[in-house]
């Protein structure tokens, strides 16, 4: 069962000044699933996103992708190590097209450097050639295939999102970590994303989720991790966290009984 | 296809007759179109930090001044007659072969480039451009004082009789007029036909550079710093290589502009030189190579175009001695760059829109 282990953190913390942003915070992602992360705002979800991705450096906490322990302390060695995530405010590269957005994803798994630039080496046409045809391909995938020259910024929000999840799908992730990628969708667009993770997930992918959107949430999360003031409180299928007392606690307040 | 082949055509046949035109009219005007050669040749090196990076560089300059001492001190008397060593070492003189300086320039600039760049790695924005401007200065501080306790650089005084350029094993010499396959053929046309080379090459390898995935990488950096490291883009190694490949470009320029010049001293490497090549960019169209070679070539022959339109006029005897060229120069300059930034803030010919608004969704 270890080997089937893709994300295992224990311990997590992290502390901002005076406040504990994270404290021994734990998570098991294993192969193929779709693992939830929820909480109310300012639980800590995105602080645990940004330190097991490497952008903010934990104080403390184990964390092993693929059985390997690796260290979250740089961004791109996360990356390399097989960890994609998407922004909860979109961040992709504005002046670049769709296209060369996913291009740029493929850079943690291509090689050709000045040299090859340069003088047109046939290795580096064949590695273009390459990452030009599988950047199409992933942009077909989330079925923005048709907007293949358009600047990413002149896209719709709808669009931009599906955007983000080719370009961190192009670095060949063992994890996906998608921050939010419902926020701001409508409900039409809600449902296109929902069909999408499904089927990434259906393709052999593992996801992390973090979403503000319960129905989605339960919809598509095989297990959730509860987080309330940078401690987990629940842990679980969806149909148990949802009737946890704690929870809804933290979601309402106390005084709330499940029904 | 056919429309392109023609346009292209069209071109190389005007850069060759350019020079027999402009020789025509004076050997002046060569000189400028060759000045304005260098300046095209550094305004895509500095694209390469400003316009792909996205990495504001007013320090530049040094850059160009690496370049051009490298080749002022590797070809002059200077070395030879400060330091009995190197006379006793070369007794006819150190004449290095601009060959061999061309990649050694290329290579120091962009060492330099890759040291001065180190320490400013984690500056953005304004905090870059002040860090980089003083590193610019100080450069130029150093080549200004490094003629005591020993005298290297030769001070404010700056080389004196540089090599121009021979070609080995033949009497054929860029310095010297002389004529070429029956044609006269001055020295500063030589020069331009060596720069025009050097700057298809330097363009061609620009081209080249963007649409790689180095190139992706720099825009990617210059777009978004954090996606960029989310994508796995080791964004301190790309940084630095953009500062190295841009520099370079620089220390080129610098040699080319050392031995066709054959006298330099660190008056020619001021900040103003820094700012203008950045206006170059800027104005022409950051980060699109056609825009900025056409804001080199429009701000390195303007002010020269100005000088000779208000000597023709006699400006000086108009207004009484009021108004002189160069004050005319720097206003109209200064105005023409207002113009263009209010009329075309994106520069005078920016990067081409892709899909100015999305098309409407299929469904």
């Amino acid at each position: 069962m270890t080997a089937d282990i893709v994300l295992n953190v224990t311990g997590a913390s992290k502390r901002f000044g005076g406040v504990q942003a994270l404290s021994d915070v734990g998570i098991t992602i294993r192969r193929g699933e779709v693992v939830g992360l929820i909480g109310p705002n300012g639980a800590g979800k995105t602080t645990f996103f940004n330190v097991i991705t490497g952008l903010y450096t934990p104080d403390s906490g184990t964390f092993e992708l693929g059985g390997k322990p690796y260290k979250p302390s740089a961004v791109h060695e996360v990356a390399k190590a097989g960890i994609a995530r998407t922004f909860q405010n979109i961040r992709l590269f504005p002046e670049m097209t769709a296209i060369e957005n996913v291009m740029v994803g493929r850079h943690a798994r291509t090689g050709s450097g000045l040299i090859g630039a340069v003088f047109r080496t046939p290795k580096f046409n064949a590695e273009e050639r390459a990452i030009a045809q599988r950047s199409q391909e992933l942009l077909d995938y989330v079925g923005i295939g048709r907007y293949t020259d358009y600047k990413a910024r002149t896209l719709s929000y709808g669009d931009q999102r599906r955007l983000e999840i080719a370009r961190a799908l192009a670095t060949d992730p063992t994890l996906i970590a998608l921050d939010e990628p419902a926020a701001g969708m409508n409900a039409t667009e809600k449902v296109v994303l929902r069909e999408l993770i499904d089927r990434i997930r259906k393709d052999g992918r593992t996801i992390l989720l973090i979403e503000h959107d319960v129905k989605l949430v339960m919809g598509l999360c095989d297990r959730v991790t509860v987080l309330d003031y940078g401690k987990p409180i629940a842990e679980g299928s969806p149909y148990d966290v949802q009737r946890d007392e704690k929870v809804i606690e933290a979601y309402l307040g106390a005084g709330h009984k499940a029904h | 296809m056919k429309n392109k082949l023609g346009v292209f055509l069209f071109t190389a046949l005007l850069l060759l007759v350019l020079p027999a035109v402009a020789q025509y009219a004076g050997n002046f005007w060569v000189r400028i179109i060759d000045f304005a050669l260098l300046y095209v040749l550094l305004a895509l090196g500095l694209n390469i930090v400003v316009g792909f990076a996205g990495l504001l560089d007013l320090g530049y300059i040094a850059f160009y001044a690496v370049g051009a001492y490298m080749f002022g001190l590797l070809a002059s008397p200077h070395l030879s007659e400060t330091f009995p060593a190197i006379k006793a070492l070369f007794p006819g003189g150190l004449h290095t072969p601009l060959w061999v300086v061309i990649p050694l320039g290329a290579a120091l600039a962009g060492f330099f480039g890759a040291v001065l760049g180190a320490p400013t790695l984690k500056l953005r924005g304004d905090y870059l451009a002040i860090v980089t401007l003083g590193f610019g200065e100080i450069i130029r501080v150093f080549l200004n004082n490094l003629d005591a306790p020993v005298n290297i650089t030769n001070g404010p005084k700056g080389l004196l009789q540089i090599d121009s350029l021979k070609i080995p094993f033949t009497d054929f010499d860029f310095g010297k007029n002389g004529d070429l396959f029956g044609f006269d053929v001055s020295s500063v046309t030589k020069y331009y036909f060596l720069f025009l080379l050097i700057v298809v090459v330097s363009v061609v390898i620009c081209y080249r550079l963007e649409r790689s995935r180095i190139g992706r990488a720099w825009m990617a950096i210059r777009e978004d710093e954090v996606a960029a490291k989310a994508m796995g883009i080791n964004t301190r190694n790309m940084k630095l290589l953009a500062f190295a490949m841009g520099a370079s470009f620089g220390g080129v320029a610098g040699v080319l502009f050392s031995t066709f010049q054959r006298f330099i001293s660190p008056e020619s490497f001021a900040l103003q030189e820094s700012i203008m090549v950045v206006a170059m960019v800027v104005l022409g169209g950051i980060g699109h190579i056609p825009g900025v070679i056409l804001g080199a070539l429009l701000l390195a022959a303007l002010p020269e175009v100005l000088r000779w339109i208000s000597g023709e006029l006699d400006l000086q005897m108009l207004t009484g001695g009021r108004l002189d060229a160069a004050i005319l120069r720097q206003l109209l300059i200064a105005l023409a760059m207002i113009a263009i930034m209010l009329a075309r803030p994106r520069g005078l010919w920016p990067q081409p829109e892709h899909g100015k608004a999305a098309p409407a969704p299929a469904s």
